[in-house]
């Protein structure tokens, strides 16, 4: 199988003034086509600036990023636009639908962007995959936190992304929910095929991916693997 | 294995940009509405004011012979004048003699200074002079001894139809009152209101004398005139002969473009008042603006995560705004249209045709495409903010905040706006150095408010009270925290404030100058064309009255034969010659005296020449007479001293010598004269003589009059107390159409007012949500509210007044040559209106935050 993501020396510094402060040093890992990985660390580790950088939301200080054979560092922000909608799904902690649209609307957005035809009937499907396809009319202040996160992760499945980044995908969310969210998520995935990187602090959710990445102060803490296999 | 990628060079997907911006719009659309809201009323006042111009001009277009009366109007101060041409064509001319007098009111034994009109013929050929009632035009020409009289004439003194005036010897009937002549300009008539009377009569008042002051006018109407005959041509090839006779002339066409000139620049004014407002309405939009796409910057980073480019975002608000725009923008012609039907009544007293009321697609459609136009303009500068939303937002929640570079397209969109206001000025008053002027103080305005909210803010943080109690501290904390709306507030309320004060200061400036020249010790009764062998007996009569001979003056009419031996053929038919016609044309009314008075400052040379001790100098020069000349017009003149004068006094030339120039004080009520003669020269010439006097009373000044006027019928009397009653009576009705005016203005800020309030609650929404849910109370939450709005209205309108106040000054000081001293009153007034209005607004609109459980709101509202 081929790497979908290739992440070399990947350092991130902001700076402020005369101060900067290192979130991420030196990270390099790769993850092959349909992998589940997890990055794990407290808060402040530097999970989510990862993630960010992975996706192409932002730009590492130095080091490169490979999305499926594509360098990231070197494209500008309409280009990497481009990347992400082409390839990438997201699914957030906070949900991020866009509130002025219906769950349906939400849904078509990324099709909409491709100039994809008969999206309208796609996003009813996936509407009813999630289980909300009598709520497609709603606006997201209409539903409830496992509700949208349900939309969210309709739409982040509606432009067939070779891989989906989730950032603590239940970490707004109660138990119960948490675990319809969590179960929805892997059966999507699995049907689909995606790479899934996940981003929690939420151990048990880590275990159910292939392999962990565990960061402490912005640097990797274990040899992924060997974290596994300690899990395993 | 890096992939070279490239983005297909897509064009912008409209149709998804447009549904996008739609559905976004959706719950967005009163928000969307209020911001624009504020360039209605501006729309409005341009569309309103355009519109009406253009009804107006194409009535003086239509109704242009009916302005004249006549083909063609001759006038000169001489009867005897002639014009060969056109008496050669087949014509019918009617005579009017019109000179100042008393006339006097048998009634109530009143009297008045007025234009006599003596009338022959049947003027005026074209239109009708309106009278009440209507068929009074004609009847009064019957042969009889019947007057038309100006209806406020007929109001002031209580008079009517009827009744009898007294004009000279001779008694009238007054037939009809009158509204409006051809041949009456607007203004001179509310100094001195029209009486009109038959020709037949004039003779027999005994008025007209040698030396009386008569303007004798003549209206032609040519029969079949040639077809290749143009008056106008006709008039401008005898153009320096005419001049050269002292005839004055004017056309239909030239009184048409007069006319419609004088009401052009009125409209440009005007348009520049309308654009103020506007403009006012267009800061609203850019804070508005700035506002909502503050708001929508997470959902733009959502829609950039998903793959969206920032030109995508970016169009997606424009056309909202521009949609919006658009929509704001009909509702504002729709508006002025309705407003275009009450300028006629606005404007009643200043014009000189019946208006017409049609719609004027140019003034609608230039209203409409200036509103789409400005609304996009001014919202560009926060919207280009779109392009830049970082996708990080959607992880992060708020804005990386690096290094910000300068924006380019935002340097560009001020030099866009700058070159708008410049160009709308242009067009407006038609000279770029004004149009700079004018853009200058705009920004200038704009500067100085935005420097006083930045300095507010700045002293808030740095000598903050941390020892004031919680609301105090949280409400003035709200002026300079993040998402604060003290530089929009200051800036629009400010701007609209320091408008409406301006007027109101400027307008007491010149009631309060006119009263200054009037009160106390100043004389307020001047007695004029007072006959030599009258001198003595009036001054005895107001002695007698214990009236004070203020001013006991000569005066001698005459006019300038030749500066330095040039006449004025000459200066006519040789053009290197530098010397100005109207030294020539000019009758000189001067008189005689050796000394200077309290309004004269002698600043060259000498008033008479100096004794020598040598008695041949002076035998020399005892025969030089030395005149003195007005310093300002010596110069506009280019006139020196010891320049020979030689004046043609009635038939006699008598030659001087320009002696010395002095600075006059126009402006105190007394005679001042350009020319000064020495005394020893004029007494033997033909002249009349100025009385002036001050009354006590109105009541004294008519008594005095009556009897004057009763003994001395050629004599005239102005009564100063009567003519600042005109003065506040045009003044009254120009402030009328200013007021009216600044109610666009005035009404935009108060809809800036609202919608950057009701903006400002989306600003403070989540964190009185948050206070209520942490336990704060209604009570606190109000207070915090009320006392932001107290600091925000207080800030804004001080700021607006102090504004005002630098304005008044400069205008006071520059324009008026005058003192500003603002009154307290409407200070306060103007202060507590407007801080009060923002609370009142401010806490209307936040009643929804207090009166809610906490999660509603959230749900509601935040997103």
């Amino acid at each position: 199988m081929s790497n979908i993501l290739e992440v070399s020396n990947l350092t991130k510094t902001y700076s402020s003034g005369s101060k900067s402060l290192t979130v991420l040093s030196d990270i390099s890992f790769t993850i092959q086509s349909g992998d589940k990985l997890s990055i794990v660390g407290s808060s402040g580790s530097g999970k989510t600036t990862l993630l960010g950088l992975c996706a192409g939301l932002d730009r590492a200080t130095s080091g490169s990023v490979i999305l499926n054979g594509i360098s990231l560092d070197k494209l500008n922000e309409d280009e990497r636009a481009y990347v992400r909608n082409q390839h990438v799904g997201f699914v957030f902690q906070n949900f991020q639908l866009l509130p002025t649209l219906t769950a349906v609307e939400n849904i078509m957005v990324p099709m909409e962007l491709r100039r994809e035809k008969g999206i309208r009937k796609k996003a009813l499907e996936l509407l009813d995959r999630v289980g909300l396809a009598e709520r497609h009319d709603h606006y997201p202040t209409q539903l409830s936190g496992g509700e949208q996160q349900r939309i969210s992760i309709a739409r982040a499945f509606s432009n067939n992304p070779q891989i989906l980044f989730a950032d603590e995908p239940t970490g707004n969310l109660d138990e119960e929910t948490s675990e319809k969210i969590e179960h929805l998520l892997f059966e999507l995935n699995r049907e689909s095929g995606t790479t899934l990187v996940l981003v929690t602090h939420d151990l048990d959710l880590a275990k159910k991916t292939d392999r962990i990445i565990k960061l402490k102060g912005g640097m990797v803490l274990h040899p992924s693997d060997q974290l596994a296999t300690e899990n395993g | 294995m890096d992939k070279k990628i490239s983005i297909p060079n897509q064009k912008v997907a409209w149709q998804w940009v447009f549904l996008m911006a739609w559905r976004d719009a959706r719950k967005s659309r009163s928000r969307l509405f209020l911001f624009i809201s504020s360039i209605v009323i501006g729309i409005a006042a341009l569309v309103a004011i355009n519109s009406f111009s253009d009804n107006l001009q194409s009535d003086i277009n239509s109704q242009a012979n009916e302005l004249l009366g006549a083909d063609l109007e001759l006038a000169s101060n001489d009867s005897s004048f002639r014009y060969p041409v056109i008496e050669e064509m087949s014509h019918e001319v009617s005579y009017e003699n019109s000179f100042a007098s008393m006339i006097f009111f048998p009634k109530n034994q009143e009297s008045r200074l007025v234009d006599v009109r003596a009338l022959e013929g049947a003027f005026p050929y074209y239109g009708k002079i309106e009278t009440e009632p209507a068929d009074a035009e004609a009847t009064f020409r019957d042969g009889t001894r019947k007057a038309l009289v100006d209806q406020s004439v007929l109001v002031q003194y209580n008079v009517g139809i009827g009744d009898s005036i007294r004009i000279g010897r001779v008694l009238f009937k007054i037939e009809g009152s009158l509204i409006s002549s051809p041949s009456q300009s607007i203004g001179a008539t509310l100094v001195t209101p029209a009486v009109y009377i038959p020709m037949a009569y004039l003779k027999e008042t005994e008025l007209i004398q040698k030396g009386s002051r008569v303007y004798y006018r003549r209206f032609y109407k040519f029969n079949d005139p040639p077809a290749d005959f143009n008056i106008d041509d006709q008039i401008r090839t005898d153009s320096d002969s005419l001049r050269a006779a002292r005839i004055s002339s004017e056309t239909i066409r030239e009184r048409k473009e007069e006319t419609g000139d004088t009401f052009e620049d009125l409209a440009d004014f005007l348009n520049l008042v309308a654009f103020v407002a506007l403009l006012l309405g267009c800061v609203g939009v850019a804070s508005a603006v700035h506002i909502y796409i503050k708001e929508k910057i997470r959902l733009v980073a959502i829609l950039r995560c998903l793959g969206a480019s920032g030109r995508d975002a970016f169009y997606i608000y424009l056309s909202q705004i521009g949609a919006i725009g658009l929509i704001g923008s009909i509702l504002g012609a729709i508006v002025g249209t309705f407003i275009q039907t009450v300028l006629p009544r606005v404007f009643a007293d200043f014009l000189p045709v019946d208006v017409t009321f049609s719609l004027s697609c140019p003034s609608i459609l230039g209203g409409v495409l200036t509103g789409l136009f400005v609304s996009i303009l001014f919202a560009l500068s926060p919207l280009i903010a779109v392009r830049r939303a970082s996708p990080l937002i959607t992880l992060r929640g708020i804005q990386e905040s690096g290094k910000r570079k300068i924006d380019k397209a935002q340097w560009l969109i001020y030099g866009f706006i700058f070159l708008f206001i410049v160009g709308f000025a242009f067009i407006q008053i038609g000279s770029i150095r004004d149009s700079l002027i004018f853009t200058l103080f705009i920004g200038l305005a704009f500067g100085f408010l935005a420097g006083i909210a930045k300095i507010i803010m700045w002293l808030v943080k740095r000598f903050f009270p941390d020892s004031w109690s919680y609301v105090w501290r949280q409400s003035l904390a709200n002026l300079h925290r993040p998402n604060n709306q003290t530089l929009v507030l200051i800036s629009s309320i400010g701007l609209g404030t320091a408008l409406i004060t301006t007027l109101y200061f400027i307008q007491a400036l010149l009631i309060n100058e006119v009263e200054i020249t009037t009160n106390n010790d100043r004389p307020n009764l001047m007695i004029f064309d007072i006959q030599s062998h009258q001198v003595d007996a009036i001054n005895t009569k107001a002695t007698e009255r214990g009236l004070p001979i203020l001013q006991s003056v000569p005066i001698v009419t005459m006019r300038l034969s030749s500066v330095n031996g040039i006449t004025y053929k000459q200066v006519l038919e040789d053009t290197s010659i530098n010397m100005r016609g109207g030294m020539f044309r000019r009758e000189w009314r001067v008189t005689y005296r050796d000394s200077i008075i309290a309004s004269e400052e002698l600043t060259s040379g000498t008033l008479k020449m100096l004794e020598s001790r040598s008695e041949e100098l002076n035998e020399k020069y005892k025969d030089i007479v030395l005149v003195s000349l007005e310093e300002d017009y010596v110069e506009r003149n280019n006139l020196k001293l010891m320049d020979t004068l030689v004046w043609d006094v009635q038939g006699v030339p008598i030659t001087t010598q320009l002696g010395s120039t002095r600075k006059i004080d126009w402006q105190m009520v007394q005679t001042n004269f350009l020319a000064l003669f020495p005394t020893e020269v004029l007494e033997q010439a033909p002249q009349f003589h100025v009385l002036i006097t001050r009354v006590k009373s109105t009541e004294e000044g008519a008594l005095f009059q009556r009897d004057i006027v009763k003994e001395f019928p050629n004599v005239s009397v102005i009564d100063v107390g009567l003519i600042l009653n005109t003065i506040d009576d045009i003044l009254d009705k120009i402030a009328f159409v200013i007021r009216f005016m600044a109610l666009f203005s005035i009404i935009t800020g108060l809809l800036v007012l609202i919608s950057s309030v009701i903006l400002s609650k989306f600003q403070r929404i989540k964190e009185s949500v948050l206070l209520r849910t942490m336990g704060g109370s209604r009570k606190q939450i109000l207070s915090i509210n009320s006392l932001e709005y107290f600091f925000l209205g207080s800030l804004a309108s001080l700021s607006g007044i102090l504004l005002a106040m630098l304005g008044s000054w400069g205008l006071a000081y520059y324009s008026f040559n005058s003192t500003f001293v603002p009154n307290i009153l409407p200070i306060i007034t103007v202060y507590l209106i407007i801080t009060c209005l923002t609370i009142i607004i401010g806490l209307f609109n936040s009643r929804g935050i207090i009166s809610k459980p906490p999660l509603e709101v959230l749900r509601n509202e935040i997103q």
